[in-house]
């Protein structure tokens, strides 16, 4: 009894996300009884590939305490600096690499300014994000077209699943999964992912036991630079295009999504598979929205904001409870 | 007192000078390379020319800016300005619109130079819905206790769906001439934004300086547990200055969807957030909150105006200053940080005395 009670309360807003996840798809395949095709399941990680790989970003950073404002900006930036890139001739691979260390680089340097100037994280990522999409729109003030053959190949190609019938996925949509793996094996079991959360619990602490506090630190936000880098090329690839007013306010459903999948916002405590759900819920909303017709799109905003504002809720009444 | 301080030194060790400097500088800059910029005229009996427009466009972001230095002042941040601005433009075009959303409207209607509420009531409802949204903020945060940046970036996504709510996602353009009055309006050849800003300042200057508001703002804003010890309620000066933030923002709304004559609720006030911040950095006010200074957030925002009529006049696109923007936050941010200043300091100590210096 014990037992439960205390897994109930280490993993109680997690399970509270996969529940609301559930109930959510349930009241939507009764709604609409074409949502029971397996399809519509696949077609959230389709949709959405390039949230849940910021979100993931976005996890890392809030475990450790911080917050990173710029990813939708950067996203915006890389469709529409590879775009240029593509339109003059240039290797996509090569272009794909260059984005992903651009990403890195202002990650990179965003966690120096925040760790070694001790500026607020929220407000240097600010800058970032009103920087990444001043310089976006630098580049190119509408949008381009990607006609790249291996973009389109990239696109267009499905993967075919094994167990259902008649449905796919697209090869972007996988780069997300295998960065949740990689980031669940990360944080779950590697001395770094430790120390993650040890930063989030309490910076202080951290560095007088002697744990490596700066070089996390930045290492995470590269991280996440180097996560909202590769949502961009997933994003452009899916759009086959670049525009510098792409993902504007992604950063908040990627916050939202985070929130939503259990991890508090005051750091120490979240798993990346919490994420994963959380996007998936963001995405069931848009899905009914869509599927239904008649509402529009500002409801998904006002009832995205809303379950963010229930979550914590959820949040502070969990971490309430485990102090007593 | 032996060592009398003059009243130079005085004036440059006080907030003021360092924001004044900037303007100086910016204005130096107008004066060599965009020639034409301090010509002023009079048109239909009123001033004109770039620096009134400077005052007049201006006249938002100072408001803006005033609200911030109180919210900054007490250790927290407000990032749904933008939002709350285009809520109080929603809430006055639908109230102007002579037919409700589900009618249907004609051309002729709606274009009409009438209202269907009395201006006096349209105002009054700007202002609540603004001031509510501040209420809201500020509940969030001093009752319900989540983070100040957290707590108002839900109001600044769900803020742009509640104000498309309002106006039933359209862009409302408004017809109704006296509305205009607020960002077109002169009075004796000045912008009647500029007596409103005068007047929001100076009610504000008079609860922080003449009432022992502005000391608890401050003392919040330095140690919230310990004023809350000190048997000052913590919880309602927070509460106060989301709120006001919030009344500011509303009036910044009603200026903006007046001198544009409508209300898109996707890009009115947008990035107004980031200025808001800017303006008050500017001022010196510190990001970690305490001591502040609104004179000196108001020259923040009249750089920043100046700054941006300045880029356009030299002619840099728009969209472009997002990011000269971005670099010049984050340039004072740097100069007015504990942290770079240590590290310049021991850059230097090291030049000094480079042979015992390991790393």
């Amino acid at each position: 009894m014990q037992k439960i009670k205390s897994f109930l309360l280490k993993n109680g807003p997690l399970l509270a996300t996969v529940a609301i996840f559930i109930l959510v798809y349930a009241i939507g395949a009764q709604l609409y009884p074409t949502m029971k095709k397996p399809q519509v399941f696949f077609n959230l990680f389709i949709n959405n590939g390039s949230l849940l790989i910021i979100s993931i970003g976005m996890t890392m950073t809030v475990i450790m305490g911080g917050i990173d404002l710029s990813v939708g900006a950067m996203i915006a930036l890389t469709s529409v600096a590879s775009a240029a890139l593509l339109q003059k001739n240039a290797d996509p691979v090569f272009v794909m690499v260059l984005m992903l260390l651009m990403g890195t680089a202002l990650g990179f340097v965003m966690g120096c300014i925040i760790h070694y100037l001790k500026v607020e994280a929220f407000v240097v990522t600010l800058m970032g994000q009103f920087f990444a999409r001043g310089m976006a729109y630098v580049i190119n003030e509408s949008s381009i077209t990607i006609k790249n053959e291996f973009y389109n190949y990239l696109a267009l190609t499905k993967i075919n699943l094994p167990f259902f019938e008649k449905a796919y996925v697209y090869i972007p949509t996988l780069a997300g999964i295998v960065l949740l793996i990689f980031t669940f094996i990360l944080l779950s079991s590697t001395r770094f992912g430790r120390t993650v959360y040890a930063i989030g619990n309490n910076e202080q602490s951290a560095l007088l036991m002697g744990l490596p506090v700066a070089r996390t630190k930045l290492i995470v936000y590269s991280f996440s630079g180097f996560c909202s880098a590769l949502a961009g090329i997933v994003f452009s690839i899916s759009l086959l295009s670049g525009y510098g007013g792409y993902g504007q306010s992604m950063e908040m459903d990627a916050i939202a999504s985070v929130v939503i999948g259990g991890t508090a916002l005051t750091g120490g405590t979240g798993t990346v598979l919490g994420t994963l759900f959380g996007v998936l819920i963001n995405g069931i909303i848009v899905s009914i929205l869509q599927f239904n017709g008649t509402l529009t799109s500002w409801w998904t905003r006002i009832g995205v904001g809303a379950l963010t504002l229930i979550f914590i809720g959820i949040q502070s009444l969990f971490y309430v409870k485990k102090k007593d | 007192m032996k060592n009398n301080i003059s009243p130079f030194t005085k004036f440059r060790q006080s907030r003021i000078f360092w924001p004044l400097v900037a303007l100086l500088l910016i204005f130096i800059f107008d004066g060599i390379y965009a020639p034409g910029f301090f010509k002023l005229g009079i048109l239909d009996g009123h001033l004109y020319g770039n620096l009134i427009d400077v005052i007049n466009n201006g006249a938002p972001l100072v408001l803006v800016a005033i609200g911030m230095t109180m919210v900054i002042a007490t250790g927290g941040v407000d990032l749904s300005v933008g939002a709350v601005i285009a809520i109080s433009a929603a809430m006055g075009a639908v109230l102007i619109n002579p037919a409700f959303g589900n009618e249907l409207i004609s051309n002729d209607i709606l274009t009409q130079n009438v209202s269907r509420t009395p201006l006096g009531l349209i105002v009054l409802a700007n202002l609540a819905a603004g001031t509510a949204c501040g209420l809201w903020n500020g509940f969030l945060v001093s009752r319900a206790k989540i983070q100040p940046m957290v707590a108002t970036l839900i109001l600044m996504v769900a803020g742009r769906g509640i104000a498309q709510l309002i106006t039933n996602g359209q862009i409302m353009t408004i017809y109704y001439t006296p509305y205009f009055f607020f960002g077109n309006g002169y009075i004796l050849g000045l912008p009647v934004a500029v007596y409103i800003v005068l007047a929001v300042l100076g009610l504000a200057w008079l609860l922080v300086r003449k009432t022992s508001i502005g000391l608890f703002v401050e003392s919040v804003g330095i140690n919230a547990e310990s004023t809350y010890y000190s048997g000052i309620s913590e919880k309602n000066v927070k509460l106060l200055a989301y709120t006001f933030c919030g009344f500011c923002s509303a009036i910044a709304g009603l200026i903006l969807s007046s001198y544009v004559h409508s209300a898109d609720a996707n890009n009115i006030g947008l990035n107004y957030e980031l200025d808001g911040i800017l303006s008050v950095v500017i001022g010196g006010t510190l990001m970690a909150g305490g001591r502040f200074s609104l004179l000196a957030s108001v020259i923040g925002a009249l750089v920043i105006r100046t700054f941006t009529i300045t880029m356009y006049t030299v002619g840099i696109p728009a969209n472009a200053l997002l990011a000269a923007k971005a670099v010049l936050v984050l340039i004072v941010i740097l100069l007015y940080s504990e942290q770079a200043h240590k590290i310049i300091n021991a850059v230097f100590e090291r030049k000094g005395r480079s042979k015992d210096a390991k790393n």
